[in-house]
């Protein structure tokens, strides 16, 4: 069919030689500059080729004379990328955790550092929200079993709840009052009555009235005589709306009977500081975080100017 | 193009466009002008935008996403802007182009100018067009190289000054312009320069017509927006043929039928109209791809008309409707009311509706802002008391040059708000916060509320500048509680 090849009149140009129902295509030359550009684009290939991987072969490919690789990259990347955190990080160590919140910026930091870390460390007791389970406090509430100022919620990270062997660890431990005998089943459930009462839960009964006696004797040591807990022991407050493993009667009456207690792991064997106090910095920046006891540091953090005259601290992007 | 030989590529076919003087010519110089001087100058303007701003006029400013156009400033999330320039950019150029056809080739396109201005400098170094063609088959002898020089010198430096113009629109001008002479300049700035050097000297040396002809969409896309009533660069064929050829020849025979009753065209074939195409066509074949309309023929036919003294415009200015009039012998239409029609009429009114529009809202857009983002995990936290808190991450923008304290406020709940920075115990109904300048704060909002209450409430997050014009802003969000109430 080639072989049908005319000049077309009207523009000189010669025919590709096809025809289709009387259609015929012309077979008009490129641009010379199209061409060089063509050529120009095969050259890069060429040399694209040896400079670059390219060839795939039996387990990888041709390595290219100039030895890039995406990994080489990558690990270039991360130097930089950490390099240039080099400055931060150090000021993070260096600076004590109660001392973060002088500085937005480093809290800022802080914060978004340990929000990674608790996503690695701490989410599979805490949820990654934070939010906690039966058993897993809720780090998002006002309720602290161990306290809730920067410095405690640091001290809880490094050393852990109940931890042997940490000598600094939180350490306490509630007695099994039924399993071990020290209340019988009926004075278990006049005290359960009371922690009700107390919590706002049951109105006032005869049951409760005899509870309030036997709490006084066994329980207050701990938990206070007026049941609002006691951080030293990491004893739970009873009176208000938290309740870590349940408020209502059979729970309570399980946790007297059978006594209950949480773990936390040490950290401090296992993080680096600078992550620690990250990590405490996040927690306290959940909204239940508390100012330090006044004793501590000269400058009360939280206790801004009046309410209507307070102007906060500003992240800008 | 009448080899039989079968070409596999075409060289490019050299245009040697001689120097021509008139109406049109003069308009290009006009218009040249204006347009290189608002090319170079515009990034140089200065503009008092008060300290927390720069005080260039335009800047665009990709690293904190600002655009920045005398009294104007348009955040990344006002982009409906650009939007709407470039939509009038479009209907402009329909209205152009249902007028006066390809009006914007022959006059404006940065390819066109360019082009022209290298055009210049060509014939200002190796002469005009018979001295160029000359020297274009002369043997490459000393003057022949110091000629050429000369001229890619020239070039070169105007391609340099192009590429140079083109950053400083990305950066405070003066101080961009000293790192660049002392070498400090990030490297996308020469990046940039070297990038538009190279491509300002081969389009507008080299590859010149061959942008319009080969590369261009829109020579394709006019055609399709012209009409039988646009007007275009026209040869008026019935009264240019038959041709004469020769200028003695038409002296000696004016405008009358021959004895022997042939009539003779005004046309005598000089090739005038050829010679000064920068796009080296033949208009007397008719409308093509390759006219940009620059009007170069008109002013080079009027020139020789003249000269005959026959009446000018034998090239000019016409419409296809009225080479159908003429050819019924009725009158044409004047060019006054052929820019006048529904269609023009009806893009001019587009395209100042949106115009009109983009400056009144522009005149009254609030510059503050507020975005709120409900955290999702935990959506309620209980709180010690039995309140239930809920918890939002809250962006301000503060579009003002200028800080500003600003107040945020929580409506359709009854429940007290605070933020990082303050605490639950001196937790008011609003809080308060300081924006930096033309900046974007994020903070924490926490609400508490009383943990009695339906299981969703529709809130509304307030906004609002403690500065003398008061701005607001609002968002929605929820208050979410658990199902029961335990
Ligand atoms: S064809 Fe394209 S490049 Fe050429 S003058 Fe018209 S718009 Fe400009
Ligand atoms: S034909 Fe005339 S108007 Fe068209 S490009 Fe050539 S000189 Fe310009």
């Amino acid at each position: 069919m080639a072989d049908n090849k005319r000049i077309d009149e009207p523009t000189g140009t010669q025919t590709v030689g096809h025809e289709w129902d009387g259609i015929e295509e012309l077979d008009t030359p490129m641009p010379r500059w199209w061409l060089i550009i063509f050529y120009a684009t095969v050259v890069f290939a060429i040399v694209y080729t040896i400079l670059y991987p390219a060839w795939p072969m039996i387990d990888r490919a041709t390595a290219g004379v100039l030895g890039w690789s995406s990994h080489g990259e990558l690990e270039k990347k991360l130097a930089e990328q950490e390099a240039q955190r080099a400055p931060i990080m150090s000021a993070l160590s260096t600076t004590p955790v109660e001392k973060l919140v002088a500085s937005p910026q480093l809290m800022d930091t802080a914060v978004e550092g340990g929000r990674s870390a608790f996503k690695v460390y701490c989410v599979q007791c805490h949820g990654s929200g934070a939010a906690g389970s039966k058993g897993y406090p809720n780090l998002n509430d006002d309720d602290w079993l161990w306290g809730g100022d920067i410095t405690a919620i640091q001290q809880t990270l490094m050393h852990g709840i109940r931890q042997p062997g940490d000598d600094q660890t939180r350490m306490s431990q509630m007695p099994a009052f039924g399993r071990d005998g020290l209340l019988s089943s009926s004075e278990i459930q006049d005290v359960v009555s009371y922690v009700r009462f107390a919590s706002k839960q049951e109105p006032a009964s005869e049951s409760a009235q005899r509870g309030r006696a036997i709490f006084a004797n066994n329980c207050a040591v701990c938990h206070g005589a007026d049941a609002k807990g006691d951080r030293q022991f990491g004893a739970p407050n009873l009176t208000d709306a938290i309740w870590l493993y349940g408020g209502d009667r059979n729970t309570i009456t399980d946790t007297v009977t059978n006594s209950r207690y949480g773990i936390m792991p040490a950290w401090g064997g296992r993080l680096d500081p600078v992550t620690i106090k990250m990590l405490a910095a996040y927690v306290h920046s959940l909204g239940g975080g508390e100012g330090l006891p006044t004793s501590d540091v000269g400058a009360e953090p939280e206790a801004a100017p009046a309410p209507d005259e307070s102007a906060g601290n500003v992240i800008a992007e | 193009m009448t080899g039989a030989e079968e070409k596999f590529f075409e060289a490019r076919k050299k245009v040697f466009p001689r120097k021509v003087d008139g109406t049109f010519r003069r308009l290009k110089w006009v218009i040249m002008a204006v347009t290189l001087t608002i090319y170079y100058v515009t990034p140089w303007l200065r503009w008092d935008r008060g300290p927390y701003a720069p005080d260039q006029a335009v800047l665009i400013d990709l690293a904190n996403r600002r655009f920045y156009m005398f009294s104007i400033e348009i955040w990344p999330n006002e982009f409906y802007y650009v939007v709407g320039l470039l939509v009038m950019a479009a209907i402009g150029l329909f209205l152009v182009t249902s007028a006066v056809g390809r009006a914007w080739c022959g006059y404006a396109c940065p390819q066109t100018v360019w082009t022209d201005l290298f055009v210049h400098v060509e014939r200002l170094v190796e002469g005009d067009r018979n001295a160029q063609i000359r020297l274009d088959k002369a043997p490459w002898t000393a003057k022949k190289i110091g000629k050429r020089a000369l001229k890619y010198a020239i070039w070169l430096y105007i391609a340099a000054a192009t590429g140079g113009a083109w950053i400083w629109y990305f950066a405070d001008a003066p101080t961009l312009f000293m790192d660049f002479i002392h070498g400090s300049a990030p490297f996308a700035a020469y990046a940039a320069v070297g990038i538009l050097t190279f491509t300002t000297f081969t389009l507008g040396g080299f590859m010149r017509e061959q942008v319009c002809i080969y590369m261009c969409p829109w020579p394709r896309i006019q055609g399709a927006m012209m009409d039988e009533k646009s007007l275009g660069v026209t040869y008026k064929y019935w009264r240019g043929e038959p041709r004469t050829h020769g200028l003695k020849r038409s002296h000696a025979q004016p405008l009358t039928d021959l004895a022997n009753g042939e009539k003779v065209g005004d046309c005598i074939d000089c090739n005038a109209c050829v010679a000064v195409c920068p796009t080296g066509i033949d208009i007397r074949e008719g409308p093509q791809i390759g006219c940009i309309t620059c009007g170069l023929c008109i002013d080079a036919c009027d020139e020789i008309m003249e000269k005959v003294g026959r009446e000018p415009k034998l090239i000019g200015y016409a419409t296809a409707a009225d080479e159908a009039l003429i050819r019924e012998g009725k009158p044409t239409v004047s060019a006054k009311k052929r820019l006048l029609r529904p269609r023009t009429l009806i893009y001019f009114l587009l395209w100042a509706g949106v115009g009109l529009g983009m400056l009144f809202v522009l005149g009254n857009r609030d510059r503050i802002g507020i975005d709120v983002l409900q955290t999702r995990n935990p959506i309620w936290v209980r709180l010690a008391d039995g309140s239930i808190r809920n918890t939002y991450t809250v962006k301000i923008r503060n579009m003002e040059a200028r800080p500003r304290t600003v107040e945020i406020r929580v409506d359709g709940i009854d429940g007290v708000l605070w933020n990082e920075a303050g605490s639950r115990e001196q937790a008011t109904r609003s809080v308060r916060l300081k924006v930096p300048a033309d900046k974007v704060a994020k903070t924490q909002i926490f609400v508490a509320a009383p943990g009695n209450g339906p299981k969703r409430t529709d809130v509304t997050f307030t906004v609002r500048a403690l500065d003398q014009d008061m701005a607001s802003a609002t968002d929605q969000s929820f208050f979410e509680r658990p199902e029961a109430n335990r």
